[in-house]
């Protein structure tokens, strides 16, 4: 997993609460067996205007002018602004990797869904909780200031502006901070208790024979 | 101490605890779909892992496969590749039992499931799905889980969690005539809404949740996922021992008595506390339609389409507008003026036996209405399909006019054939009323099997208990 330490990048704002997985990569995108190549396909049915399959040349596909990732004000952007509850829905870790591979790092949002949330931190994606009213305020100074961009310092577990005139700090679980910065793969993590692990399955299936 | 259900089945899971309290979780069953688990053999393969217990795996395609034609494969080449890359990643690695396209207990991941008793009591069970919720009506801890938590469990049967916290749902009373468990749930959802149980596990408990069948039950936890959290449960009772005895993989003879011993402790201990409460009135709860893009837009039956204006927070009122802008509706509606194109009964929410029942006892000697294009009835199993044909209920469906087919997710999600045009209305007896859930621009109406029956026959949305 690509670690993540600190980022800065521009900001885009999805202006709606409770997006969806089903949104954020639609379905027919899930018939793929790789883990990559979905960054085209986030946000299929807003972003374009057509309806889209696998395997169409998104490039020659019109977009919808009106979505803001297609605003030329939020090209490049690689933090996603979002409303509460965001990932709701499916548990699809399609949706973590179509984010992750349009170049989204980072996203803030007053809450997520727990699955999203989870499957986030498995991709190098940070998902940054503030307040709602934090969350306001940075709504607001995406819309008023083109190029608006933030800082992600995961060590300091801050996310500022670059002038300083705006920071918060944001709580992340040790464990995971972790991970992410130091791009673990948690399976070889979990391994290093194997016996610990074949200890206890032991026990378990001992007394309770009908699980295996 | 007092502790809840949640408390029990998390604590007896716990291999070990890291000092920030993430649990290092031990996982009884693993169900694997098609959809959510080829990515993580390929994990697993680039590791050179192996399944850590095989026996452990239970594994069907359902997402992807065809409900007609079944003499003709899956003919979309992409799903096809989909459901064959399961076929081969069982071929290598194993699992305890597979039911692949075209086996005759093949069906929906959460109904064979709790079907073949794969899932039992006090277990965890998870899979790449979030409805697995479905399997906490068995008194067990079930989640869905990413795709690489499918891999973390296929390598270490363990995965890393930390406990949530806890919500009793306690329902009071008694539900009325032809008020169904998806009802209650779309019910508990519209009060509580759609990120109402985010971070907690829910225990539905009271009279009204005592008194529902084991279906109903797997209905009610099946949507928890829908109400923000992870995982629903029921703790066991006789209803529960009597639906698990004698499946073919529940214990027998000095093991089942064992067994159910044990299960007998799956309840919440008396006086135990939750950190969120809700109380609900069985006998207010009305049939149940949903009008919007998300489960918590829900009314009764003899409601109306809401109106944005009335709406005093902006996110709110925004949602509310764009919600109405995509179904096609206009605020204040009756929601019995509302006609259907297509009906859709089926999914891991309704589409076992007692809901097909349900919806049989509507459909008898009635006809689906002229202005619906389309009524699908897609039961949610193998064995679901050949109980149903022994009890007739094909012939009354299809006498109606209803399409009776092969088992699969099928117009859940639509990624097999079966979808909504754009801005084709459907009745759907589903969980997710999101847009293009069902087929882009499709819309989508939840409701329950019965309503969805009876709204194939009036051909709008009506009371069942008013259908004449
Ligand atoms: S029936 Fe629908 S909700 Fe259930 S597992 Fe299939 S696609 Fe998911």
């Amino acid at each position: 997993m690509q670690p993540f330490r600190l980022h800065t990048g521009v900001v885009v704002p999805i202006d709606r609460a409770n997006v969806d997985t089903d949104a954020i990569i639609p379905k027919q995108f899930l018939k793929s067996i790789k883990r990559s190549g979905f960054g085209p396909n986030l946000f299929d049915e807003w972003r374009y205007l057509d309806h889209g399959e696998p395997g169409m040349d998104n490039a020659k596909r019109p977009e919808n002018p009106d979505f803001v990732l297609n605003q030329p004000r939020y090209r490049g952007a690689s933090i996603l602004l979002a409303r509460a509850n965001f990932g709701c829905g499916s548990s699809r870790e399609h949706a973590p990797w179509a984010l992750a591979d349009y170049g989204i790092r980072a996203l803030v949002a007053p809450s997520y869904a727990d699955i999203f949330f989870n499957n986030c931190f498995k991709n190098g994606v940070l998902p940054i909780v503030l307040g709602d009213s934090e969350v306001s305020r940075l709504f607001d100074a995406t819309l008023a200031f083109p190029g608006f961009s933030l800082t992600v310092d995961l060590e300091r577990q801050t996310v500022a502006t670059r002038d300083g005139s705006m920071s918060f700090g944001f709580a992340v679980e040790p464990f995971r901070k972790k991970c992410l910065l130091e791009g673990l793969d948690d399976i070889g993590l979990t391994l290093l208790h194997a016996d610990q692990i074949r200890a206890f399955e032991a026990r378990r299936l001992a007394e309770q024979p009908w699980i295996a | 101490m007092r502790r809840t259900l949640y408390d029990k089945l998390f604590d007896s899971h716990v291999v070990r605890t890291e000092s920030d309290g993430t649990a290092l979780l031990y996982i009884d069953r693993h169900l694997v779909h098609e959809v959510t688990s080829p990515q993580a053999y390929e994990g697993l393969k680039l590791a050179g892992r192996r399944p850590w217990r095989v026996s452990s795996v239970v594994a069907t395609a359902d997402h992807n496969t065809p409900t007609k034609d079944w003499d003709q494969g899956i003919r979309d080449p992409i799903s096809r590749t989909q459901v064959e890359t399961l076929d081969a990643n069982i071929r290598t690695y194993g699992a305890k039992v597979y039911f692949p396209f075209l086996d005759k207990r093949q069906g929906i991941v959460h109904v064979i499931g709790p079907e073949t008793g794969a899932t039992l009591p006090g277990m965890t069970v998870v899979c790449g799905d979030s409805h697995t919720s479905t399997h906490g009506a068995f008194a067990a801890l079930a989640f869905g889980i990413g795709t690489s938590e499918v891999e973390h469990v296929l390598a270490t049967q363990c995965l890393l969690m930390k406990k949530a916290k806890s919500m009793l749902v306690r329902v009071d009373g008694r539900l009325a005539q032809g008020v169904t468990a998806k009802d209650l749930v779309l019910a508990i959802i519209g009060r509580i809404g759609t990120a109402g149980g985010t971070g907690h596990a829910i225990e539905f408990a009271g009279s009204a949740v005592r008194a529902l069948s084991m279906e109903g039950r797997m209905t009610v936890c099946n949507m928890a996922i829908e109400a923000g959290a992870r995982a629903g449960m029921v703790a066991a009772d006789d209803t529960t021992i009597d639906y698990v005895r004698g499946r073919p993989y529940a214990p027998r003879g000095a093991d089942w008595d064992r067994a159910v011993a044990l299960w007998c402790g799956l309840v919440s201990d008396e006086g135990a506390t939750f950190d969120t409460t809700h109380v609900f009135d069985a006998a207010a709860v009305q049939p149940q339609v949903t009008w919007g893009t998300s489960p918590e837009m829900v009314v009764p039956v003899d409601g109306r389409v809401p109106d944005p204006d009335r709406e005093r927070d902006t996110t709110r009122r925004d949602g509310y507008a764009k919600a109405l802008a995509y179904m096609g509706l206009k605020p204040n509606t009756p929601i019995t003026d509302i006609a259907v194109d297509k009906v859709f009964i089926g999914s891991c929410t309704n589409s076992r036996i007692e809901d097909l029942r349900a919806a049989a006892a509507v459909a008898r000697g009635r006809k689906v209405a002229s202005n619906v294009r389309l009524a699908l009835v897609v039961p949610g199993s193998g064995t679901v399909k050949a109980q149903a044909e022994s009890e007739g209920l094909d012939r009354v469906f299809r006498a109606a006019g209803f399409e009776w087919r092969e088992p699969g997710c099928s117009m859940c999600l639509a990624m097999n054939d079966d979808r909504l045009e754009p801005g084709e209305r459907c009745a759907s007896t589903s969980n997710r009323n999101f847009e293009g859930r069902q087929g882009a621009g499709g819309r989508t109406h939840l409701v329950s099997p019965a309503m969805a029956a009876a709204a194939a026959i009036a051909g709008r949305f009506v009371d069942v208990r008013r259908l004449s």
